[in-house]
């Protein structure tokens, strides 16, 4: 039966990590940002929110029960709103153990999953952007090929984040017509971690590029399931953090707006401001309850590949729509970096981007 | 737990409503169309065997209480059907939608205002007989969105048996029908003193034919063809004292039970998704139709592939089913706090200031996506995008409801935020 109330567990979920980004992650951000690093503390402390564990099913050492996407979400829109790069690296360890998860082998789960599951904060991740404008998930330039029971892995890709110290990366690439995903550990034979890459944004997640020279992996460590589905549980996670970007941008302007004043009342006084304000609350609620709804058919089993790209394509426009009018809310305050909008602006254009950097 | 599979009962009756409009409403979409101010009465006449045989209640929610096996109260859909039939009968034709004999605007404002026995004395006939429509006349030549504005006067007679009307009421959807054509009523705001503002505003049900009420004019619409728009002028038109509804005290509408100026105000917390609903019906048909077109024509839309690959219609058509599917979303979240007795007036309006634009952008693009065809009468995208247009406006304009979700995202009452 429809209902748009998260469940109480959820609604547990939703509370605890509400405090967590605002407790500890908004007072880091500025900083992180600047210095383009994240503090190691916050990372062990958000560990303990055992969000990981949360997208892991029962069977597999997590406790997920069946809405796990949606808990997903739902807890990325909060880390989000504290902030996305330090959310993001939080959660970094998920974009390889989900793949895992849900398409991994019993011996690959063994041994990644388990002892992650076990153990505190590893930085395990996943290389799936390559760094061209053309960049495009259905036909990857990262390709390798079968020979005998191994397979030779060639290309190059770019957002890899910790790559410098990750103990395996979980590689996209393409055999034949065929999307596939292999477990690589770094330290191979002909893995080259480039020098660390500057965004425009997302600065506190440090990002590398990554050659893979003719790499040579055995058969087994290639994920045996249907990798497809992964792209869209990354695109739902990238919706639910937009929207949370976009809330945390809109509740700041709101805020601002009401204590601002101009001409003697308070800029929220005027309807440009008061219309401008009216549409960003709209046009987050109407993202995330697309988000939502692809998150609940990844969770039903139930085809999500369309809902799951419009609600992506959605939470893009939105993001930006809402994050730049905050700028213009703050006026010349807007612009000036020691105010969070504009961080949040340049957080917001990357979107579109930012394929495989979440998942829930 | 936040869910997205649709009640049985909710499926069941879309689907029925979807048969109703492909036969019977699409067939004569057009027609009505070009022949402004006929009745559309293959529609109307069917519907209305249903409406009789509901009591009359054609468009307001089932809000019983209904238990399942065990005795447990089972979740209330009552607006949840609403906004989906609402929303499926426009998908057929939304003029026709509008033109749906029954209780409709002026009973809901007797639902909402009136007593008991009011309700039963003017609600009754919708149950019984020939069709008959109701109509709510609140905006004037010079007051539409400024509805504390109206100037429209209601005097007791001397001998304090009637009350006495005079004023002029423009855009009354079905007035002609209500007032004129069948043995409905109107339902119209009139003043008890002008300088009393929203307080002495009250509702008065007119009858159909009643002596000093007058049909004047019928608009020429851009679209919504088949539903009639009149003008009514009230001329020492003399009805009941016991056809004002609820109180005749002029209060601040809190002291009188929530059911004077302020309590009708808050019905539009019910018909505003409703309107809602309407265009989302409009624009379902309008993407449908565009999308099916053009498979049949070799374009398809790919999901997968990333910005830089998808043509130019690929992305269009994406963002309309996005923002269809947004909307929508919106819509079905405001009627289902309603459905569970929320207060749910930032819903209502956030959902009708979302359908309202979406359903109008989709009905544009549809047609510049088919060119000339899309422009061409043989196909109905142009009358949809003419029939779309309403939805900004009627019940609220955009900006009207804008200000409402502004006033309640910011704390302002209407005099901080006009
Ligand atoms: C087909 C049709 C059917 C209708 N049916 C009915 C009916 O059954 N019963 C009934 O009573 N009425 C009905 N109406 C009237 C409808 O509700 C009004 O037209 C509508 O509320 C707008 O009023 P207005 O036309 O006087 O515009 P105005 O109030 O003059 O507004 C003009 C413009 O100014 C804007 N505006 C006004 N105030 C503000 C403000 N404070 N801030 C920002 N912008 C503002 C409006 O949004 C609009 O863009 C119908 C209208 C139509 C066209």
């Amino acid at each position: 039966m429809i209902s748009f109330t998260p469940g109480d567990e959820q609604q547990l979920v939703i509370d605890t990590v509400r405090r967590f980004a605002s407790e500890q992650l908004r007072p880091l951000a500025h900083d992180a940002d600047e210095q383009r690093s994240t503090p190691a503390e916050v990372l062990t402390r958000g560990w303990e929110l055992g969000l990981l564990h949360n997208a892991i099913p029962e069977a597999l050492g997590g406790i997920a029960d069946a809405q796990a996407a949606l808990t997903g979400a739902l807890a990325l829109e909060e880390l989000a709103a504290g902030d996305v790069a330090l959310g993001w690296h939080l959660l970094l360890p998920a974009t390889f153990a989900v793949p895992l998860a849900r398409a991994g082998s019993d011996a690959q789960r063994e041994r990644w999953l388990t002892p992650l599951l076990e153990g505190g904060y590893a930085p395990l991740s996943a290389a799936l952007i390559e760094p061209t404008w053309d960049f495009d998930p259905t036909a990857l330039q990262t390709v390798a090929f079968a020979d005998g029971d191994e397979y030779l892995l060639t290309g190059l890709k770019g957002y890899v984040a910790r790559a410098n110290d990750a103990a395996a990366l979980l590689v996209y690439a393409r055999v034949g017509d065929e999307l596939a995903a292999f477990i690589v550990p770094r330290d191979s034979a002909g893995v080259a971690v480039l020098d660390r890459e500057q965004h425009m944004g997302l600065r506190a997640l440090p990002t590398y590029q990554v050659r893979f020279d003719g790499v040579w992996l055995p058969a087994a460590s290639r994920l045996p399931g249907t990798i497809e589905p992964l792209l869209d549980r990354s695109r739902v996670a990238l919706a639910a953090s937009a929207v949370g970007v976009a809330r945390g941008a809109y509740e700041y302007a709101r805020a601002y707006a009401l204590q601002r004043e101009a001409f003697g009342r308070p800029i929220a006084q005027n309807q440009s401001i008061a219309f401008m304000l009216a549409e960003m609350a709209i046009e987050i609620d109407a993202a995330r309850l697309l988000a939502w709804e692809a998150a609940w058919r990844l969770d039903r089993g139930l085809p999500a590949m369309r809902e799951a790209a419009l609600a992506a394509q959605y939470a893009d426009e939105m993001v930006l729509m809402v994050t730049d009018r905050a700028v213009q809310i703050l006026g010349g305050h807007g612009y000036i970096r020691e105010y969070p909008v504009e961080r949040w602006l340049r957080e917001a254009r990357g979107f579109p981007t930012f394929l495989g950097l979440a998942i829930v | 737990m936040i869910d997205f599979e649709m009640p049985t009962p909710v499926s069941r009756q879309v689907q029925f409503i979807g048969m109703l409009g492909e036969q019977v409403m699409r067939p004569r979409a057009r027609y009505y169309d070009d022949h402004e101010g006929e009745r559309p009465v293959e529609y109307t006449s069917l519907i209305w065997q249903t409406v009789r045989a509901q009591g009359g209640r054609n468009f307001s929610a089932d809000t019983s209480e209904r238990l399942d096996r065990d005795g447990r109260p089972r979740p209330r859909i009552g607006y949840l059907m609403l906004a989906h039939m609402v929303e499926a009968l426009s998908w057929g034709d939304a003029g026709m939608y509008l033109a749906t004999p029954g209780a409709g605007l002026g009973g809901a404002a007797v639902d909402a205002t009136g007593t008991p026995e009011q309700k039963e004395r003017f609600l009754r006939r919708f149950g019984e007989g020939e069709p008959k429509w109701s109509a709510m006349a609140m905006t004037e030549p010079h007051a539409g969105s400024d509805t504390a504005a109206i100037r429209t006067r209601a005097r007791l007679s001397d001998d304090g048996r009637e009350w006495i009307l005079d004023g002029e009421k423009i855009f009354v959807t079905s007035g002609a029908m209500a007032a004129r054509d069948s043995a409905g009523f109107v339902v119209v705001w009139a003043t008890l003193d002008p300088s009393a503002g929203r307080a002495a505003i009250k509702p008065f049900v007119v009858e159909a034919g009643t002596p000093g009420m007058l049909v004047t004019k019928l608009e020429h619409k851009h679209g919504i063809r088949a539903s009639d728009t009149a003008a009514i002028i009230f001329q020492h038109c003399r009805i009941p004292r016991e056809n004002l509804l609820g109180s005749e005290e002029i209060s601040d509408g809190r002291s009188s039970g929530g059911k004077g100026f302020a309590g009708a105000m808050r019905t539009f917390d019910a018909t505003r998704p409703l309107v809602a609903a309407s265009a989302i019906g409009i624009a379902r048909a309008s993407l449908e139709f565009t999308i099916t077109y053009l498979r049949q024509r070799g374009v398809t839309i790919r999901y997968d592939v990333p910005l830089h690959r998808q043509t130019a219609i690929e992305r269009d058509l994406r963002q309309m089913e996005a923002q269809h599917r947004a909307a929508w979303l919106l819509v079905l979240r405001a009627v289902t706090a309603m459905d569970a007795g929320q207060d749910n007036a930032l819903e209502a309006s956030m959902s009708k200031v979302k359908a309202g634009q979406v359903a109008t952008f989709i009905a544009q693009k549809a047609v510049e996506l088919l060119g000339p065809e899309g422009y061409s009468c043989t196909l109905l995208l142009e009358k949809w995008m003419r029939d779309a247009r309403i939805n900004d406006i009627y019940e609220g304009t955009g900006q009207i409801n804008r200000l409402i979700v502004a006033r309640r995202l910011l704390g302002y009452s209407s005099r901080e935020l006009r």
